[in-house]
């Protein structure tokens, strides 16, 4: 096993503190992500129905949700931007010795982020000197280049999970071929599962803002529009999330095993492996869960009687954090069915009676599937970095053999902690002011409010 | 030419599109902090007008210098961003502030609020050139080694040529703005207005040319290796640079405003185009040169083709939002 002491650890004793940076810096910048990815696309929706004799209820939610994707995307911008620094800042190892090969997807996503960039100036700037057709139009490369961009820096993350594309000697990286890297085997199910996630952050988020609206303002049309557009999105692409997180769970089983156990707190190999639903894993054990004879082997490798593969078949130095990863892929999971059964209440209530659930349940549902969505989301990502752990290139190079040497890295981490302390409250601010009708925003007072039905 | 060497003018040329395009946007950002309070509501507006649609697609030209640099030269970008940490956390964060105040600033409509986002996005506009110049100081000095983190974490980039750097840049950034903004002024059809900036762009011309002067000297005896070639093989370059820069100023006088543009931003070009002849090949003076340094051949091949397709698609759409933003509403 040679393989596993290439590079030289890094003197750093606060190796902590770049995780979290990373994990901060990440973790916020994909939420706002998410909306680049998904919100271009419900704009077209309802300006498209607009133009279609839709009625005024769908231009003023088109010019609402636009100045919404006006401010996330400038956020999205910059925080992205940090992230790209912070490649550098934080993991000069990773990119001096891997640069050349998962590079490529990062400039071409900075391809598709320039287009994005320059359309969404054209699509919101354009907006009074544009045709109707023509600005309609301008809006489909937005579409377009923020799903490239989404696919390609997933991509690279995919890489990160299973590398391929070079050959390893002594610590230098050979035989390079980056396109390799870009449609390596994790990418296909890694990229689809972000980009669906994206859909439902945006879909379920929006939804949740008019849901909020309708809770105080039964009648609104423009609060049950917008509501019924963003939720119908988020509804039919839960289902299909849920089935391609099953084959991620299915790849996992076969080319990252130990993050499968990870996730399942499998400590041992097991032939009919049980699935466990919640409880703790402690000092080696699955403690409290509800376990399903035969049901991990069965749902890793459709055979009952299958060998999965536990912790116990790589040192303990090679082995990820077992309770986050765990606990994260079990709220992942029942946010998921959560959000598909409400998926499926409203598809009754219309199916029944052409008409939105009328309890007040389902409304409050709705609010909180929007950060509920964002939560499954992040814990996603929670399972599949921590579930890693410890390597940053998979069974190639560990986090604390790419991370710099650099010292004091605690106080860039605590000041970067109150300047998106600070971006939080202010974004939250500004969307609750452009989403919500009142007075106060930019085009509440001519525009049909929401006391309109 | 090598396909390194080919990578290397495309990342040029975009860093220069940032030092015009964005560098303007940090300059309008300068012009709106000391515009001088309520009495100026004028030039706060035309300034928000003249970047809002743009400034985005500009910042991009950033991103994409750190892709292309991290992809083809990856160990150029680990030994600056790992000695560079804090300059580079500076920038960070300006970015950040800058971009995220400007966009709330355009979505509030309480004055109140508007002050302090707009004192924000004024500030970090100052702080964000200067820490970007401080960078370029670091590297064109020699004072960023390969390695991690193996320069020294303060004396990199605070020293004579990163304080020069940063002072013309944020002069530099605050000149072009200025002199963009009086034929922006003048096509919203505002004289006025116009010859408020025609002033504000000539004293800050002749400051900048004092403070380029002044960085000969500076150069000569802190960052012997670019002076030399400066004062040799991108001689031609730096005349230009010099020659344009006083032309803008006499056409800025003359008000030949559209003329001054061009003449501006050609004295930029040589400013970052001598810099580049003068320090080829190295890409970290002393230590990498642009062969030693270049990832492999696939991976430049890839690169190249990408940013040709790239640019294909990029420069006809910058060019239509370009064209639309100054296009008066129907």
């Amino acid at each position: 096993m040679s393989l596993f002491d290439i590079f030289v650890t890094v003197d750093q004793p606060d190796l902590w503190a770049a995780r979290a940076q990373m994990a901060l810096s990440l973790a916020w910048h994909i939420v706002i992500a998410c909306f680049g990815v998904g919100l271009p696309l419900l704009i077209l929706v309802v300006e498209f129905r607009g133009h279609r004799g839709g009625g005024p209820v769908y231009d003023e939610l088109a010019h609402r949700w636009a100045k919404v994707l006006g401010v996330l995307f400038a956020v999205g911008a910059v925080s992205g931007t940090i992230l790209s620094f912070e490649m550098g800042i934080l993991w000069p190892r990773l990119i001096e010795t891997f640069g050349s090969v998962m590079g490529l997807p990062f400039a071409i996503e900075g391809v598709a982020f320039f287009i994005e960039a320059i359309f969404i100036g054209i699509y919101l700037y354009g907006w009074d000197r544009l045709s109707p057709r023509v600005h309609l139009l301008s809006g489909v490369p937005i579409v377009i280049s923020g799903v490239a961009s989404a696919w390609f820096v997933v991509t690279a993350n995919a890489w990160l999970n299973q590398p391929v594309g070079f050959v390893l000697t002594d610590g230098v990286v050979t035989g390079v071929d980056p396109w390799a890297a870009i449609f390596n085997p994790a990418t296909p199910i890694e990229t689809t599962h972000m980009i669906l996630a994206a859909l439902m952050v945006t879909g379920f988020g929006i939804a949740a803002g008019h849901a909020w609206g309708l809770r105080r303002d039964r009648g609104s049309r423009l609060h049950r529009t917008g509501f019924l557009v963003a939720f119908t999105l988020a509804a039919l692409v839960t289902p299909a999330q849920i089935v391609v997180g099953d084959a991620a769970a299915q790849f996992l089983a076969t080319n990252q095993p130990i993050k499968l156990a990870a996730i399942e707190g499998l400590y041992q190999s097991e032939r009919g492996a049980p699935l466990s639903i919640g409880g703790i894993p402690i000092d080696g054990q699955m403690r409290f869960a509800l376990q399903i004879p035969d049901g991990l082997s069965l749902l890793a490798f459709r055979d009952p009687n299958a060998l999965v593969q536990g912790l116990d078949t790589v040192p303990p130095d090679q082995q990820p954090p077992v309770l986050p990863v765990h606990i994260a892929f079990q709220v992942m999971v029942a946010i998921g069915f959560a959000l598909l059964g409400l998926s499926a209440w409203l598809l009754w209530a219309w199916w029944r009676r052409r008409g939105l659930p009328g309890s007040r349940i389902f409304l409050l549902g709705a609010v909180a599937a929007g950060p509920a969505a964002a939560v499954a989301m992040e814990a996603g990502w929670v399972v599949t970095e921590l579930g890693r752990q410890p390597w940053i290139v998979y069974r190639i190079m560990r986090v604390d053999e790419a991370v710099t040497a650099a010292r004091g890295l605690p106080i860039g981490l605590f000041t970067l902690l109150a300047v998106y302390v600070v971006l939080t409250v202010a974004t939250v601010f500004v969307v609750r002011r452009t989403l919500a009708p009142g007075p106060s925003g930019p085009s509440g007072a001519s525009g049909p409010s929401g006391s309109q039905s | 030419m090598t396909t390194a060497d080919a990578i290397l003018v495309l990342l040029w040329a975009g860093l220069t599109a940032y030092a015009l395009f964005g560098g303007a946007d940090f300059g309008a950002g300068f012009w709106d902090l000391v515009r001088g309070g309520r009495r100026n509501d004028a030039i706060g507006s035309l300034i928000e007008d003249t970047i809002g649609p743009v400034w985005e697609a500009n910042h991009v030209w950033l991103i994409f210098a750190l892709v292309v640099v991290w992809t083809a030269f990856p160990r150029v970008f680990a030994a600056v961003a790992s000695t560079l940490y804090i300059p580079l956390t500076a920038v960070a964060i300006g970015v950040i502030l800058r971009g995220s105040a400007f966009a709330f600033r355009k979505s509030v409509r309480e004055p109140r609020l508007e002050r302090w986002f707009g004192l924000l996005f004024g500030l970090s506009s100052i702080i964000t050139p200067f820490f970007l110049g401080a960078i370029a100081g670091a590297i064109a000095s020699g004072r960023v080694p390969p390695g991690n983190a193996a320069g020294d974490p303060i004396a990199s980039w605070l020293n004579p040529t990163s304080v020069l750097g940063g002072t013309l840049a944020v002069g530099i950034c605050a000149y072009l703005a200025a002199v963009y903004l009086t034929s922006d002024a003048r096509r919203a059809g505002d004289p006025g207005l116009a010859d408020a900036f025609r002033g504000r762009a000539l004293a800050m011309g002749v400051a900048v040319g004092v403070v380029a002067m002044l960085g000969i000297v500076v150069l000569a005896a802190d960052a012997p290796t670019l002076y030399d070639g400066l004062v040799s093989r991108a001689l031609p370059l730096v005349i230009l640079s010099a020659v344009a820069g006083l032309g803008s100023l006499v056409l800025l006088y003359r008000r030949r405003f559209g003329a001054a543009r061009l003449s501006a931003a050609l004295a930029v070009g040589g400013v970052m185009w001598g810099w580049a002849v003068a320090q080829y090949p190295n890409l970290l003076v002393g230590s990498l040169t642009i062969g030693q340094a270049s990832a492999a051949e696939a991976t430049m091949v890839a690169l190249l083709a990408s940013l040709l397709v790239g640019a294909i698609l990029v420069v006809p759409s910058m060019a239509a939002l370009f064209l639309l933003s100054q296009r008066p509403r129907t």
